[in-house]
């Protein structure tokens, strides 16, 4: 491991980072935007992976923090896939482009 | 370059190629397929830099959850076999262009930043029992409150999923 040096890794999660903004900016469906989020969020943990990894091996809070936050973007999908179906079923579509009204 | 450097380069080829295809792809089933090679390969990236536990919750929660999640909700909503719209060309381009400046800032501030030399191994502190320990400690370096804190934000998740997608009675006139 102590082969590679941490800004590798680093650019590594950069690069995952510029993917997912490229996805989110691009793309007008509703799934497909929540997939760009999840590869935004894995990007951030991998970074508090390293760190914890590479400095401060004797301690664990990076790991925590990406335990946390895997758990925060659970809760974030559910209940982004609720919105989407809910969604569907007002508009018969989840482009986002279609959803122009707040309320019936 | 040591076996395990290799195994590096060729573990974040994987990742990164799988997420430009799983952001490209114009099929959405396929789009959600190789966002899970990709979040198969972080996983993979944790075992490397030995973090077993943080890994088997990547492969359980996301992999074994949220992507089965998303694929039953394409099933819900897409009809099967459409393509997504291509991206409008202007968007695209600005697009691209974003995402290369920042990437490009963000690797110069890196380079820039003197990281200290990484500690001397200290053996494999990241061992399941001493992450429980530590989680579910009371004292000054524990984890409790923000455990407690997070059982409580998924429950009111789950609640908040079953009241958003249920669906609402035809109104009784």
């Amino acid at each position: 491991m102590n082969q590679v040096p941490l800004i590798h890794i680093l650019f590594l999660s950069t690069a995952l980072f510029f993917v997912g903004m490229y996805g989110l900016l691009t793309r007008r469906n509703l799934i497909t935007m929540l997939m760009s989020v999840e590869l935004i969020l894995n990007s951030v943990n991998i970074n508090f992976v390293a760190f914890n990894r590479y400095l401060y091996a004797d301690r664990l809070d990076g790991v925590f923090f990406s335990l946390f936050i895997v758990a925060i973007a659970a809760a974030e999908a559910a209940v982004a896939i609720a919105i989407i179906i809910n969604l569907y079923r007002n508009f018969k579509s989840i482009d986002v482009e279609a959803a122009d009204e707040m309320k019936f | 370059m040591s076996a395990s450097a290799v195994v590096f380069y060729i573990l974040s080829v994987a990742i990164l190629v799988s997420a430009l295809l799983a952001v490209t792809s114009r099929k959405i089933f396929r789009s959600a397929i190789w966002l899970l090679f990709s979040l198969t390969g972080i996983a993979g990236l944790y075992f490397w830099l030995q973090m077993e536990f943080v890994a088997a919750v990547q492969i359980v929660v996301y992999v074994g959850g949220i992507v089965v999640l998303i694929i039953f909700s394409i099933f819900l909503t897409q009809q099967s076999g459409k393509d997504l719209p291509k991206p409008v060309r202007r968007r695209a381009v600005f697009a691209i262009l974003a995402a290369c400046a920042g990437f490009v800032l963000t690797c110069m501030v890196l380079r820039g930043y003197a990281f200290p030399s990484p500690a001397a191994g200290g053996g494999p502190v990241a061992s399941v029992g001493s992450i429980g320990a530590q989680l579910l400690n009371t004292s000054e370096h524990g984890y409790v409150l923000p455990f407690e804190v997070i059982s409580i934000l998924l429950l009111a998740a789950m609640i908040g999923c079953i009241v958003i997608a249920m669906k609402t009675k035809p109104d009784k006139k």
